[in-house]
């Protein structure tokens, strides 16, 4: 048998340092569940088809199972224990919870840390399949949140509910004018 | 998976240097972290080029542009000269996988994906092209998303990349760093038909690092489709990149390429060839693709898509001569 290779890495996770020593094979994924015990990225697939294990990688949605965790080096990780800000859910949060939008919840960390990236990208005026004129702002109506959620499976078909609750988060955004 | 060590590259220099036998570059680790937990691919290295300073998007003033090997999908998709210039290019990439994949994904790891044929991702089946000699399982068995044209005997595999067959028929050219110095080579001579050598998806050498993409300026009209088994988040079972430039009736300039049909992005040179200077009618778009499909050589379970391929080919192209007529 090889010997595991280590590797020293710090991460900063929902605003936390943490400095780390890794196996090179370990995914973003298993170091946020293994090593720090912040088992709300879920894995459902390992292959990057489901979205269950999907964290804010610097900011952006990424796969938590294809993000070789060395590869990741000094980046900023944000969680679904890293959405809620001061005891108080995010407002995407709390839409979820309006609308039913889980069932088990198996597939929610990952929905909400996914959909909190779709609306930056969004509001940063990131195109998607369905936008029809890529020179246009972006709507987010139900087609455009259904395509750009499209990496998120649910086993429990709670889409109806996720799309509700992605919905009235990015209106209420739009309001707020943030 | 087998260990392996991983260092990051800090220049081209360094990644060339550091790049030895049983090394690999990692991009994304998109497609190579997932063909490494399948046991498919086993380096015993990984040289991360990512985090190369290739992640700028140039506009030059004749209206092309130098895409650094680094840039996300993402980025590539959101940029607003890309989305203007070459629109069939922002939806080619939008059209493929999901928001959160391209936002890992390069530009350089997503021209070098591997096939998604089930039998080269099943480590425990023979197949050609993980295994040279051990056979090609798909050719009678499962190969219903396989390519119809361009095939051997040894291999029937497509390539899956979206991005891959817009910039196909864009005429991209692909810069590439190589042990012996720093070459130019027009897209269509990177990928590769199988022939009796599955084992190369590309002509590239050992070492070879791809640092940036060239796009041509295009200035007609352009579109992405893709036919898949959902909606969404699924490869393409066929796709179409084209421009079309009309005047007055009659086709003045057109660009055509096919995706999941073959081993390589399908550049349609003789539809092209057939359509300019054509009447820009139904018929004469049918007839166009037609000659292309001609050398079509479809397999038991995958004869659908050449009238599928087809069919996508004149929708495409007359939904852009209308656009192009108003
Ligand atoms: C669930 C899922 C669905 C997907 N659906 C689609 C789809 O519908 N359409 C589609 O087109 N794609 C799809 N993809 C594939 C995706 O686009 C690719 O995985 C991605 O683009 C690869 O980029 P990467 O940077 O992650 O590459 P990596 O995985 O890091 O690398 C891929 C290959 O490129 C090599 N490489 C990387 N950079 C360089 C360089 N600079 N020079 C030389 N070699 C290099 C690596 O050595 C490796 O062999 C899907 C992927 C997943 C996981
Ligand atoms: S089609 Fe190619 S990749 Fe698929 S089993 Fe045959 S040799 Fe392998
Ligand atoms: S566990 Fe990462 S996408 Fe399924
Ligand atoms: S709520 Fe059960 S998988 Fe989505």
């Amino acid at each position: 048998m090889d010997m595991p290779i280590y590797a020293e890495i710090t991460l900063v996770v929902n605003g936390t340092g943490h400095r780390l020593s890794v196996d090179t094979r370990a995914s973003l994924l298993d170091v946020l569940r293994e090593d720090l015990g912040l088992t709300g990225s879920k894995k459902g697939c390992d292959h990057g088809q489901c979205g269950a294990c999907t964290v804010l990688l610097d900011g952006r949605r990424a796969n938590g199972c294809l993000a070789l965790a060395v590869a990741h080096d000094g980046a900023e990780v944000v969680t679904v224990e890293g959405l809620a800000k001061d005891g108080r859910l995010s407002p995407l949060q709390e839409a979820f919870i309006e609308h039913d939008a889980f069932q088990c919840g198996y597939c929610t960390p990952g929905q909400l840390c996914s959909a909190t990236g779709m609306l930056d990208e969004a509001e940063q005026g990131w195109p998607s399949a369905v936008t029809g004129d890529l020179g246009a702002d972006t709507v987010l109506d139900d087609e455009e949140i259904r395509e750009r959620m499209s990496g998120n499976l649910c086993r429990c078909g709670a889409y109806a509910g996720i799309v509700a609750a992605v919905r009235q988060a990015a209106q209420r955004r739009e309001a707020a004018g943030t | 998976m087998r260990p392996f060590a991983y260092e990051r590259a800090t220049s081209v220099q360094d990644a060339l240097e550091r790049h030895s036998d049983g090394a690999v570059y990692l991009g994304g680790g998109t497609n190579l972290v997932d063909l490494m937990r399948l046991g498919v691919e086993e380096p015993a290295r990984l040289v991360d080029v990512a985090h190369l300073p290739h992640d700028q998007i140039e506009l030059r003033p004749d209206g092309s542009l130098v895409i650094g090997a680094a840039v996300s999908n993402s980025a590539l998709a959101a940029d607003r000269t890309v989305r203007e210039g070459h629109p069939m290019l922002a939806q080619a990439v939008l059209a493929g996988a999901s928001g959160q994949v391209r936002n890992l994904a390069t530009v350089a790891g997503n021209l070098l994906q591997r096939t998604r044929c089930p039998y080269f991702q099943d480590a425990s089946k023979p197949c050609n092209k993980r295994d040279p000699g051990s056979g090609c399982p798909a050719r009678e068995g499962e190969h219903h998303n396989l390519a119809i044209m361009g095939h051997s005997p040894e291999c029937v595999a497509t390539h899956p990349s979206d991005m891959a067959v817009a910039l196909a028929a864009l005429g991209a050219s692909i810069r590439i760093q190589g042990r012996a110095g720093e070459r130019t080579i027009p897209i269509d001579e990177l990928h590769r038909l199988p022939e009796n050598e599955p084992e190369r998806d590309t002509t590239l050498e050992p070492g070879d690092l791809i640092t940036a993409v060239e796009v041509p300026p295009l200035g007609m009209p352009s579109r992405y489709r893709k036919v898949r088994e959902r909606a969404s988040f699924a490869f393409a079972l066929v796709s179409v990149a084209a421009a079309l430039d009309v005047d007055d009736g009659v086709v003045r300039d057109v660009r055509l390429a096919l995706g999941g049909v073959a081993h390589k992005p399908w550049r349609a040179w003789h539809t092209e060839d057939a359509l300019r200077g054509a009447e820009m009618t139904g018929e004469s778009f049918q007839r166009a693709a037609e000659v292309e499909l001609g050398v079509a050589e479809p397999l038991r379970d995958n004869a659908y898509k050449v009238p599928l391929v087809r069919n996508l080919i004149v929708r495409t192209l007359t939904e852009l001569a209308e656009r192009g007529a108003s």
